[in-house]
C-alpha cells in the first residue's frame, strides 16, 4: 500500500525488521492476546483519493448555508463579525499551528511571546491583572469560575442569573455536580437579573456570583448595584463579558469583578458551528495562583536575555495530578492567536470603532420593527429581543426567513417557557442599512 | 544570537491603523442617549496602534522564533507528533463549514450533521464501542466527561463508588480528572515489567470502586497483555473500564478497547487524528461508550431519521447534560473526519503498523547507549533511562537541550514519574527511516560528547534565539502581562 504520508517502503521494512530482529510486522504484535484481536476490516467510512476528498468535502459544505451566501442576524453567543484577512495568515504559519504547546521554550519563543501578549491584551480590555493563556471556550470557563470561587471562599453555593447564556449554565451545573457545589439561578425582569430577588438568594454561604454582561438577552446588567451585594457577604463577583462590548461598555476591572471570563470568538475566530472558539480567564491578583490552566511569565535566559516560559506550574495537573486546581492541559492557543491578531490589527481606536458600530446598527434595527415589538426596555449592546405578534412561531418564522435569504434570530422560546414567541435578534458591524431594512420587512411579512 | 524581539505594544505610533471597516450607514447614535453613563467605558483600553505591515512582520518573527512538525522531527512521547496534512486546513476553511451558526434550523446544516453522525459511526467501530458524544473539547474534557457518565451510571443502579484507580504511569489528566469529577483517586504501583501489577490491583478494588482508567499500550510504550484478567477483576467488583485514548495510534483496526472490556473511552483525535496541535490547542476528545452508558451521553448527540436527513437529538432525559457550549470542536472534528476518510480503515491499520515498527527500530537502535528499563516489544513509543550518563554530571535535560542545537524538538522528557531519568520517544509513522536514522545518530554523538566533554552538553543550547531561562525567578516573581 502506497500513501503520500506514508514513507515506509518495502525496502525500508526489511531493513528495520532485520534490525529488530523480527520476521515480520505481526511478530512486533505478538504481545496482544489473540483473544482481543480484530480480524477483518473495521466497518467505516472507505477511503478516497486528494481530488475526490475535495469533491466530497465541496458537496457536504455546499449543503450548509453559510454567513456568505446569506444574511446572518443570528447570534445568542456565536457572532458574525467581519473577520480581517491577515488573521488566516497568521495562523497559517505551521510553525504555530503545528507546534504542540510550548514545554521547550528555547525553540517556543514565538507561541510563549505571543500567549504573553493574548494575556496582555485581556487584561488590558478587562482591566484584570492577570490573564491565563485561554480555555477551551466561555461556557467551560464560567464553570472552572465557579470551581474558583468555591475554593477560593470555601464555600459550596454559587448563584447565576437566568440572563447568563443558558448552556454555560448547563455546564455549571454539570460540573458542579461533580464537585458537590450547589447551584442556584435568580430570575429576571425587564431582560436583566432581578435586583431583589438577587439580594434574597446571596447568603453567608455564596461563594460567587456569576452575571453576564451584555447577557444572553444582549441587555447590559446594572453591575454597579450587583457588586456591593455579593462583596457584602464576602463572595466573588464572576462576570461573562463579550469582549468586543468592551471597546464601548465600562472594564470589569473597574466595576468591581474578581473574577473575569467571556469567549473570545467575536475577535476574529470563525462560527465554525460554534467550536473551537477561546475561552479567556482573567482574575484580580490576589487570586493568581489559583486560576486554571496555563500562564506564561517573562523571565531572563543565562545572558540576561528577555524570554518567555510557562510558568506557576505548581497548580497543573502534570505536577499535582489528583491534588491540581483543574484537570485542564490544552489551551486554544492558535484561537488566541486569532484573538491577538484581531487586536492587534484594530487597535485602541479600532476597537473603539467596532464596538459603536454594533451598537448604533442593533439600535437602528431594533428602532425599525413594529411599535411594541420590542420585548424589554433595558440598555442594550448589539443584540435585543422582540416579540412575534400573536400566535407566530419563531421555528416557523426563520424557516420562510432562510428561503428569502436571511438567518433569523435564536428562538428564545426553547430556553424560557416564558418567552415563547421571542426572537434574539443580533446585529453586527457586518450588516449594512439595507440588509437591516430588508430583514425587518422580511420578518414583518412572515410574522403577520 | 539573534536581539530580543519586541513586544507588539512597543511597535505602537499613534496614530497608525491596520482595520479597515465599512463606513456606518444608520445614524450616528450618540451612546451616552442610549446607555448610562455609568454603564460606558471611561478609558479606553490601551491597545497598540500599529499598521497592517507592523502586524504581518511581528507575527511572521513570532513565528520563526517557533518550532512545529513541519519544522523537523518532532519525537514527543505520548503526544503523536504526526503530520497535520494540509488538505484537512484546507477544507476546515470551505465557507460551508468554517461560516456556520451552531443555533441555524437543522434544514441549513445538513452536510455538517452528516459529517458529524458519520464521524460518530466510524469512531464507535474503530473503538469497538456503541455510541460516540463529539462535545468533549480535549482529552482531558474526555477524561472529566466519561468519569461524569461513569459516577451516573453507577448512581442510576442506586450504588454510591467513590474511588477511581489509576497506575502509577498514568497520564496527570486522570488523577486530576477524577477529582474534579467528585473522586478519590487510589495510585496503585506498576510491576517490575511496567504493566499493572494484578495482585495490587485486587488489593484495592471493591464495593467502592467506580473504575479503573487505563491507557493500553500504556505510557512506557507497553501493551498491558493481561488485559482481560484486569477487566473481569474490575468488573466482578461492580466498577466499570475507562480507556484514555492517548495512545491509540498504536492499535487502529488491531485491537480495540470495546474488545478488551472496556465500558468507557476517549480518543485525542489531535493525536491520532493527525489534527493540528496549534501550539496547545484546539483539541478534541470524543467519548465512546458500551450500551449501558448511552442514556447518559452529553446531549445533543447527532440522529438521522429513515428518510436520510439527519437532526440533533435532544430528547434524552438521563443525559449529564452538556459539558461543552454548542457541539464540540466542529473545525477540530472536520479535519479528523477528512484524515480518516484519506486512509479508510485499512490505511488506518497500516498507519499503526508502522508506527509500532518505527519505534521499536529506534528502541532497537538505541539500547546499546542508554538504559531500556522495559526490554521487549514495544508498541508505538517507548522509554529510555539517561541514567548512566549522570555519572559525567550529565542529565536527561542537557541531553534535550542539546538536541535543540540540531534540529531536533526533543523527546517527552521525566515522564513517566517512575522511570529515573526518564525519555520517551515516539517517532510516528510519518517519519522516514533516513530522519529516524538521523536522529539515532545525534542521540549517539550527544552521548558520545556527554563522556568525553560534558561542559558542551551542559551548556547547550548554542544556537536557539535565548539560552536556557530562569524558570524560578518567573514563578516566584511573576511577570504575567507588560503593565505588571
Amino acid at each position: 500500500m502506497k500513501h503520500r504520508y506514508l514513507p515506509m517502503t518495502e525496502q525500508d521494512q526489511t531493513e528495520m525488521l532485520a534490525t529488530v530482529g523480527a520476521k515480520s510486522v505481526e511478530d512486533l504484535f505478538a504481545d496482544i492476546p489473540a483473544s482481543v484481536r480484530y480480524n477483518g476490516v473495521l466497518p467505516m467510512s472507505g477511503a478516497l483519493d486528494e481530488p475526490s476528498m475535495l469533491r466530497h468535502m465541496h458537496r457536504l459544505a455546499d449543503r450548509n448555508a453559510d454567513a456568505d451566501r446569506f444574511t446572518s442576524f443570528l447570534g445568542a453567543g456565536i457572532y458574525d463579525h467581519h473577520i480581517p484577512v491577515v488573521i488566516n495568515h497568521v495562523i497559517s504559519r505551521s510553525e504555530f499551528y503545528t507546534a504542540y504547546t510550548p514545554y521547550q521554550p528555547e525553540i517556543s519563543q514565538g507561541e510563549l511571546q505571543a500567549i504573553f501578549e493574548f494575556q496582555s491584551y485581556i487584561c488590558e480590555l478587562t482591566g484584570m491583572k492577570v490573564a491565563n493563556a485561554s480555555m477551551y471556550d466561555g461556557a467551560t470557563a464560567l464553570a472552572e469560575a465557579a470551581a474558583l470561587a468555591s475554593g477560593a471562599t470555601k464555600r459550596k453555593r454559587i448563584v447565576v442569573s437566568r440572563t447568563v447564556h443558558p448552556e454555560a449554565r448547563e455546564i455549571v451545573r454539570t460540573s458542579a455536580r461533580g464537585l458537590n457545589l450547589e447551584v442556584v439561578e435568580v430570575g429576571f425582569r425587564d431582560g436583566v437579573t432581578d435586583l431583589d430577588e438577587l439580594k434574597k438568594t446571596i447568603d453567608d454561604n455564596t461563594a460567587a456570583v456569576l452575571v453576564q454582561t451584555p447577557n444572553f438577552f444582549g441587555c447590559i446588567e446594572d453591575i454597579r448595584v450587583i457588586e456591593p451585594l455579593i462583596h457584602e457577604k464576602k463572595g466573588l463577583l464572576v462576570m461573562s463579558v463579550n469582549p468586543l462590548s468592551l471597546g464601548l461598555l465600562e472594564s470589569p476591572g473597574v466595576l468591581g469583578a474578581d473574577v473575569v471570563v467571556g469567549d473570545a470568538q467575536p475577535l476574529g475566530i470563525p462560527t465554525s458551528l460554534g467550536g473551537p472558539t477561546c475561552g479567556f480567564f482573567a482574575v484580580t491578583e490576589a487570586l493568581m495562583r489559583r486560576i486554571p490552566g496555563r500562564i506564561v511569565g517573562q523571565t531572563v535566559d543565562r545572558n540576561g536575555k528577555r524570554g518567555f516560559v510557562l510558568t506557576l506550574q505548581a497548580r497543573e495537573q502534570h505536577i499535582r495530578r489528583e491534588k491540581a486546581t483543574s484537570n485542564i492541559c490544552s489551551n486554544q492557543a492558535l484561537l488566541a492567536l486569532c484573538a491577538s491578531v484581531y487586536m492587534s490589527v484594530m487597535g485602541k481606536s479600532g476597537m473603539q470603532e467596532v464596538s459603536l458600530q454594533n451598537m448604533r446598527k442593533a439600535h437602528y434595527a431594533a428602532g425599525r420593527f413594529p411599535a411594541g415589538s420590542p420585548a424589554f426596555t433595558a440598555p442594550f449592546f448589539n443584540e435585543f429581543v422582540v416579540k412575534l405578534p400573536g400566535p407566530a412561531d419563531v421555528h416557523k418564522v426563520n424557516a420562510m426567513l432562510l428561503k428569502a435569504g436571511y438567518i433569523g434570530g435564536y428562538d428564545l422560546g426553547t430556553d424560557y417557557p416564558e418567552l415563547k414567541g421571542h426572537m434574539l435578534v443580533a446585529v453586527t458591524e457586518r450588516r449594512t442599512k439595507d440588509e437591516i431594512d430588508g430583514f425587518v420587512r422580511e420578518w414583518e411579512a412572515s410574522a403577520i | 544570537m539573534k536581539p530580543e524581539k519586541a513586544l507588539i505594544f512597543e511597535l505602537s505610533h499613534p496614530g497608525r491603523v491596520a482595520y479597515s471597516l465599512t463606513e456606518c450607514d444608520v445614524p450616528q447614535i450618540e451612546p451616552a442617549s442610549v446607555i448610562p453613563e455609568g454603564m460606558l467605558r471611561s478609558k479606553p483600553a490601551e491597545l497598540p496602534e500599529v499598521y497592517e505591515v507592523d502586524v504581518i512582520r511581528h507575527y511572521t518573527e513570532l513565528s520563526r522564533r517557533n518550532f512545529g512538525i513541519d519544522n523537523g522531527f518532532y519525537p514527543l512521547g505520548s503526544c503523536t507528533m504526526k503530520y497535520n496534512p494540509k488538505i484537512n486546513e484546507d477544507v476546515a476553511r470551505f465557507p460551508g463549514f468554517a461560516k456556520i451558526h451552531p443555533y441555524q434550523p437543522e434544514e441549513s446544516i445538513q452536510g455538517a450533521l452528516e459529517l458529524l453522525y458519520t464521524l460518530q459511526n466510524d469512531l464507535a467501530a474503530l473503538t469497538g464501542m456503541d455510541q460516540v458524544t463529539l462535545q468533549p473539547a480535549a482529552g482531558a474534557h474526555g477524561e472529566w466527561t466519561g468519569l461524569m457518565l461513569i459516577r451516573a451510571y453507577h448512581e442510576s443502579r442506586g450504588e454510591k463508588r467513590t474511588k477511581v484507580i489509576v497506575p502509577d504511569s498514568s497520564h496527570g489528566t486522570n488523577p486530576a480528572s477524577a477529582t474534579v469529577a467528585g473522586f478519590e483517586t487510589i495510585t496503585i504501583p506498576s510491576n517490575e515489567r511496567g504493566l499493572v501489577d494484578l495482585n495490587a490491583l485486587r488489593a484495592v478494588v471493591g464495593s467502592d470502586t467506580a473504575a479503573l482508567m487505563l491507557t493500553n499500550p500504556n505510557t512506557l510504550g507497553l501493551f498491558e497483555q493481561q488485559i482481560e484478567q484486569i477487566a473481569q477483576i474490575v468488573h466482578d467488583a461492580g466498577g466499570l473500564l475507562y480507556y484514555d485514548g492517548a495512545n491509540s495510534n498504536a492499535i487502529m483496526g488491531i485491537t480495540r478497547p470495546g474488545d478488551m472490556g472496556f465500558d468507557v473511552v476517549h480518543l485525542n483525535l489531535h493525536k491520532t487524528m493527525s489534527t493540528p496541535h496549534g501550539g496547545g490547542g484546539p483539541g478534541a476528545g470524543p467519548v465512546g461508550v458500551k450500551s449501558k452508558l448511552v442514556p447518559f451521553l452529553p446531549k445533543p448527540i447527532v440522529g438521522r431519521r429513515e428518510d436520510g436527513t439527519y437532526f440533533w437529538d435532544t430528547d434524552r432525559p438521563q443525559s449529564i447534560g452538556r459539558v461543552k457550549a454548542y457541539y464540540g470542536n466542529f473545525g477540530i472534528l472536520v479535519r479528523a473526519y477528512t484524515y480518516i476518510r484519506t486512509y479508510g480503515p485499512e490505511g488506518l491499520r497500516r498507519v499503526s503498523e508502522n508506527a509500532v515498527l518505527n519505534a521499536n527500530y529506534m528502541m532497537h537502535r538505541l539500547a546499546p547507549y542508554f538504559e531500556v528499563p522495559y526490554p521487549g516489544v514495544c508498541k508505538h513509543e517507548f522509554v529510555l533511562s539517561g541514567k548512566r550518563l549522570k555519572t559525567f554530571g550529565v542529565r536527561t535535560l542537557d541531553v534535550a537541550k542539546r538536541l535543540l542545537d540540531f534540529g531536533y524538538h526533543p523527546p517527552t522528557v521525566y515522564f513517566p514519574l517512575n522511570v529515573e531519568e526518564c525519555i520517551m520517544i515516539e517517532p510516528t509513522e510519518t517519519e522516514s527511516k533516513e530522519t529516524m536514522d538521523g536522529f539515532i545518530d545525534t542521540m549517539i554523538q550527544i552521548v558520545k560528547e556527554a563522556e568525553t566533554d560534558p561542559q558542551l552538553v551542559l551548556n547547550a543550547p548554542y544556537t536557539t534565539v535565548v539560552n536556557r531561562l530562569d524558570e524560578a525567578t518567573a514563578a516566584r516573581k511573576p511577570v504575567l502581562n507588560c503593565s505588571c
